[in-house]
């Protein structure tokens, strides 16, 4: 299973851009198994009369002979990764699709198109697409590969294709319906154990969340004050003689320190705050899937149901539980088998995360 | 010049305790008294240990010895004793006045003050300063009986009155601007430091924070429990290591602290200095006018206007024999005039000779002592990076076996 490294490499033609060469470094152990290279960058402005929005670049390179070309190019808004992302679960109701960049971020924006948010979203959108591409099965769905390759007109055709927004609405209509039930009652134990770790998992996650972010702001603020310490003692030496040496000695070590310290946060700010996020997205996302699985479950429960209440119509009854019976061992095993290629994922992820942190911070007090 | 009672005899100030008492106005107070313990050096070929004298003082018994100093040694920088109340605090430390850690700093400082008094050439040869360290009761009464009081100059206390200098002393002018911007500078300095260290101190306690989730996130995981709890272990270390780092910080605070309270002294003499010269320069003018009007009533010719003038030409001169008995006072006058001008210039050259000597004492201690201080301070700061990496590097390998 070559899904273990995560997907950010790309061929060494491409030009890369300083903090996706960070994450490049990682991943330097199968890239012969890699045949779909995608990167997404060049985020650009564009004002209608009726609205703003940013398009970003997506550049494709594959050697795969269901793609015509062997490169792509084309610019997509935030609007298709939404709509990919939701033609993916539809397809894979039990895969744990990847998390996308949150619409909105709450804090203290002003502006919707500040440096930093475009900046953010870009590289989560950039993870997302090649979570994708690494996925053993997503990466050979077809609007994944339509969104890849289709130019704008054809990809907006193509969307008008699927199913309407009221047969979407009618599948919200039964999973609420269904959820309101309840527990579902014949739940295998392996996934009563799943929806208990995620459920901790997920409180724990977010209690990260805001510490690193506590974190990085508390290192901020010591910058902050740093930054006037070592101006003083230079001021200091304008009045000494002998002393003047050793103070601005002391003024130049300070400055050293801040930089230091710029270092570090632009380190917590990179790799382990975006690593966090993203698992505080696919907490939830997991436990979306957990719910979708037993919403099928329910189906065939439902059914079993009726088999034993209408004896009329059993073989038609009959027939629907075979099939669903089918379906839920599809949606069981699937969700088994990405299960647990999620948490070694996870667990890759954290532990290159820290382990940077704590390099940094090594780097850190030695500079 | 070796004959310093520093060396003759070794002084402590090894307790502080807390006391109760009435005060003046017959009000319980609470207050801390300091243990002040002294034995004579021994030689070497002696061996033997000397008994210990000990007398309890408080805070206000030093203020009073300092006060005494600064008026009898007038041409002295005097050190300076450590902070009545707790200032440049950042958020943990307290400002409480019986606060153990201020306590404790208190009394470190106290000892820093009467060692320096005692190895200051001039100062340490003082009577008073000897009894406040050896004589138990009466001491107080002993200090007032010198009636130095009497001899402090209230205009020294308004701290912004301006003396018009003719002639400054151009040497006492540089140092008095010295003396500001040294204070401007270190107090600057001091308040940026207490900022810095609350900040420092907020980044290590987050990662704390760190150690709990680790351990319950833990609790969950298979493969990855046994790194993450260990690794929740040294973030729990790298918090609490902050105490004892800011702690040590403090004592550097406090050596600047002394040198922000030296400024004062340095500038008190100045001061003095000032109004010395200022004495003079109007004893010089009032001779002078004297020597004038002496003149005027002699040779009948009135020079300048003077209201005693007029009034003697509007209302009538005086007859011979009362001006010659003014001029006989004034005569008088001058003759004493000019004799304390002589006084008062040997006065202000000895002042100047003695306030230099001691000044250049002063810088090279301030050189030597601040130098020391910001070498310490950069040790300090090295081993708070040792500290860390050795944390970090624990941290990692407990990262990289999750």
């Amino acid at each position: 299973d070559a899904s273990l490294a995560e997907a950010n490499s790309f061929s060494p033609s491409m030009p890369t851009s300083p903090s996706s060469m960070i994450n490049q470094y990682k991943f330097e152990e199968e890239p012969e198994l890699r045949d779909l290279f995608i990167t997404v960058d060049d985020p650009e402005s564009h004002i209608t009369a009726i609205e703003t929005f940013i398009t970003y670049r997506v550049v494709t390179k594959t050697s795969r002979s269901e793609f015509d070309s062997s490169e792509y190019e084309v610019r997509r808004r935030y609007q298709d990764f939404l709509w990919l992302k939701s033609k993916l679960e539809e397809a894979h109701p039990t895969l744990i699709i990847p998390p996308l960049p949150e619409k909105f971020i709450m804090k203290g924006m002003v502006e919707r198109f500040n440096d930093e948010f475009i900046e953010t979203r870009r590289k989560a959108l950039h993870k997302f697409l090649n979570r994708i591409a690494d996925h053993p099965t997503l990466t050979f769905n077809e609007d994944f590969k339509i969104f890849l390759t289709a130019q704008a007109w054809e990809l907006s055709s193509h969307k008008k294709q699927g199913p309407g927004l009221l047969s979407r609405m009618g599948q919200t209509v039964r999973a609420v319906a269904s959820s309101v039930r309840g527990g579902v009652k014949n739940r295998p134990e392996m996934f009563t154990e799943m929806n208990d770790y995620m459920e901790t998992f997920s409180q724990k996650i977010n209690v990260l969340d805001k510490i690193a972010h506590r974190i990085y702001k508390e290192e901020r603020e010591y910058f902050n004050e740093m930054k006037e310490y070592g101006p003083i003692h230079t001021l200091w030496s304008a009045s000494e003689e002998d002393i003047a040496d050793s103070l601005k000695g002391v003024a130049s070590c300070i400055d050293k320190c801040c930089k230091a310290t710029e270092k570090r946060m632009a380190g917590l700010s990179e790799n382990l705050l975006p690593v966090i996020h993203e698992y505080v997205l696919y907490s939830e996302i997991l436990m979306g899937v957990l719910k979708r699985r037993d919403l099928i479950q329910g189906e065939l429960d439902s059914k079993v149901d009726a088999l034993a209440s209408k004896r009329a119509e059993k073989d038609v009854i009959t027939e629907e539980i075979g099939k669903l019976e089918d379906k839920v061992e599809c949606a069981n095993n699937a969700l088994k088998a990405d299960w647990e290629r999620w948490k070694q994922n996870m667990q890759y992820d954290m532990r290159a995360a820290f382990t940077n942190v704590a390099e940094n911070n090594l780097h850190y007090y030695e500079e | 010049m070796e004959d310093c009672l520093s060396k003759k005899i070794e002084i402590t100030v090894s307790e502080a305790e807390k006391r109760t008492g009435r005060n003046a106005m017959n009000m319980q107070e609470t207050y801390t008294a300091y243990l002040i313990e002294t034995r004579a050096v021994e030689s070497q070929n002696e061996g033997q240990c000397s008994p210990v004298d000990s007398l309890w003082r408080r805070y206000s018994e030093f203020e009073l010895l300092r006060n005494y100093l600064l008026v009898t040694f007038p041409h002295i920088v005097v050190p300076p004793l450590p902070e009545k109340r707790a200032d440049f605090v950042w958020h943990k430390l307290s400002a409480d006045n019986m606060d153990p850690d201020f306590v404790e700093r208190r009394r470190i400082g106290l000892e820093n003050f009467l060692l320096r008094v005692a190895s200051h050439p001039v100062l340490c040869q003082d009577s008073i300063f000897y009894s406040f360290l050896t004589q138990e009761g009466g001491w107080k009464e002993m200090v007032n009986e010198t009636g130095f009081q009497l001899k402090a100059d209230s205009r020294l206390k308004a701290l912004n009155a301006t003396f018009r200098v003719k002639n400054p002393d151009k040497r006492f002018t540089e140092l008095k601007h010295y003396s500001d911007e040294l204070q401007s500078v270190i107090s600057h300095l001091l308040r940026v430091r207490a900022r810095v260290a609350d900040r420092l101190y907020g980044v290590y306690k987050v990662h704390g924070n760190y150690g709990r989730v680790f351990s319950e996130w833990s609790a969950i995981e298979k493969e990855m429990g046994d790194g993450l709890q260990s690794a929740g272990h040294h973030m729990d270390v790298y918090a609490a290591s902050i105490d004892d780092i800011l702690e040590e910080e403090e004592h550097y605070a406090d050596q600047l602290k002394e040198y922000l309270f030296y400024a004062e002294a340095l500038r008190a003499v100045c001061r003095k200095h000032e109004l010395m010269q200022y004495d003079l320069e109007m004893a010089a003018q009032d001779l002078t006018s004297k020597k004038q009007q002496c003149e005027e009533l002699a040779t009948g010719t009135v020079r300048t206007f003077s209201l005693k003038g007029m009034t003697s030409k509007l209302f009538g001169q005086e007859n011979p024999e009362q001006r010659e008995a003014k001029i006989k006072v004034l005569e008088e006058q001058i003759q004493e005039g000019e004799e304390q001008l002589k006084s008062k210039n040997l006065e202000g050259r000895d002042f100047v000779k003695s306030a230099w000597a001691d000044i250049e004492r002063f810088k090279e201690q301030k050189n030597h002592d601040l130098k020391e201080a910001l070498i310490s301070y950069a040790v300090m700061q090295i081993s708070m990076c040792k500290k860390g990496i050795q944390v970090w590097t624990n941290a990692k390998e407990c990262f990289s076996k999750m």
